[in-house]
């Protein structure tokens, strides 16, 4: 049976009122997700963290509800997601979160430490950009020309060094996480907060995705078109999801197949210094 | 292996791209890419047809190749779907296999 709501609509969340003082709602990519706390030490942590993507004013896609645990859980427990009819349940050695398709709403059980917050957020956006075509890829981004510019590699292969390398007039989106979505005319992708080495929050911003660029540091700077089975099984290997199940992964193979076919993707081989840029136009 | 049937596992996505199968498999987030032969073969993998009939009837046909030559290379290719979970072989036919759709893009 297929329980999966439509697309990110807002309005749909039946948020019970509260004191405004324990909301705090985090816009990341376009979908805001409501946070509650009574913990006003936590909430700090939470707007500073994401101090650039808070939007008091959004309607939000989800709502959660933050419940501290004193004794940490802390295990080397890999993350896992799985779906109990309407309810999605995300665990890992640091946290617990339940989340309600239907009601749109769910809690979190953690210590009180970012990184937790971090995990849940990223999941549930991979969740919630699955099943509107959308998907996040573990890419560094920036926007030059009114367009954005997708780095995709594994560790190492220079995603953070791209936009540590980016000119004046660009936009650094993320050094680590893209979020990109599907729109009327094409795919946008958008800021972050979600840093890697660069330490350092991405701009709240989107544009049109021209071209994503699947890095392989070189001794010479150069774009080879790459096929498109080809480009797919890459995006594959970079896409972030999480969730066992089947009815998901059907969706993000078919968002990757789908933006495969209507955006650039090439393979970048580059040199690490500013020279590299002038492929990117 | 005699009367060897496959069906395909219904924990994965499979999108033909081109000649080239690409399967995902929902439990540990595997990608799998099939060459065109292999795909045939995924793709008549309806828990009712002997793998010796698919390749009698799908393969040879269609590659130039000796049938007893063509059931080895399949039998280790099953084998190894199998071994990853994303393939299911028996020496009865599956039942409940019925055929699944494989997205074509």
């Amino acid at each position: 049976m297929n329980v999966m709501p439509s697309p990110i609509a807002r309005g749909n969340a039946r948020v019970p009122s509260r004191r405004p003082s324990e909301e705090i709602t985090v816009e990341i990519g376009g979908v805001p997700i409501q946070l509650r706390t009574i913990d006003p030490g936590f909430r700090r942590v939470i707007e500073e963290r994401y101090s650039g993507f808070l939007n008091p004013s959004a309607e939000p896609a989800c709502s959660f509800e933050i419940q501290l645990t004193s004794n940490e859980l802390i295990s080397d427990e890999d993350v896992r997601v799985s779906r109990r009819a309407s309810t999605w349940c995300l665990q890992r050695g640091d946290f617990r979160a339940e989340w309600d398709l239907h009601r749109r709403e769910g809690w979190i059980r953690q210590g009180a430490n970012p990184y937790s917050i971090d995990s849940v957020l990223r999941i549930t956006h991979s969740l919630l950009l699955a099943m509107e075509g959308g998907f996040q890829i573990h890419a560094s981004s920036a926007i030059r020309g009114g367009r954005a510019f997708l780095f995709a590699g594994v560790s190492g292969a220079g995603k953070t060094t791209t936009v540590r390398l980016a000119p004046p007039d660009a936009i650094v989106l993320t050094d680590e996480i893209s979020y990109v979505r599907r729109s009327e005319s094409g795919y946008r992708a958008y800021g972050t907060p979600f840093a890697g080495e660069l330490a350092r929050s991405g701009a709240n911003v989107s544009a049109p995705v021209q071209r994503i660029c699947l890095l392989k540091q070189s001794l010479e700077n150069r774009l080879r078109p790459v096929r498109r089975s080809e480009a797919i099984r890459a995006l594959m290997r970079h896409v972030l999801f999480f969730a066992q199940d089947n009815e998901i992964v059907e969706r993000v193979l078919d968002s990757v197949v789908q933006f495969a076919s209507g955006v650039e993707v090439m393979e970048m081989e580059f040199t690490p210094d500013y020279r590299a840029w002038e492929l990117v136009r | 292996m005699k009367n060897c049937y496959l069906a395909r596992s219904r924990a994965v996505a499979a999108r033909l791209i081109g000649e080239e199968m690409i399967i995902m498999s929902a439990a540990d987030s595997t990608l799998f890419s099939l060459n065109p032969v292999a795909a045939l073969i995924w793709q008549a993998a309806d828990g009712q047809t002997p793998l010796a009939r698919i390749v009698r009837d799908r393969i040879c046909p269609e590659y130039e190749v000796e049938p007893e030559e063509a059931l080895r290379d399949a039998e280790e290719f099953v084998a190894e779907l199998a071994a990853h979970g994303i393939l299911m072989i028996a020496e009865s036919p599956i039942l409940g296999s019925s055929p699944i759709t494989v997205g074509t893009r």
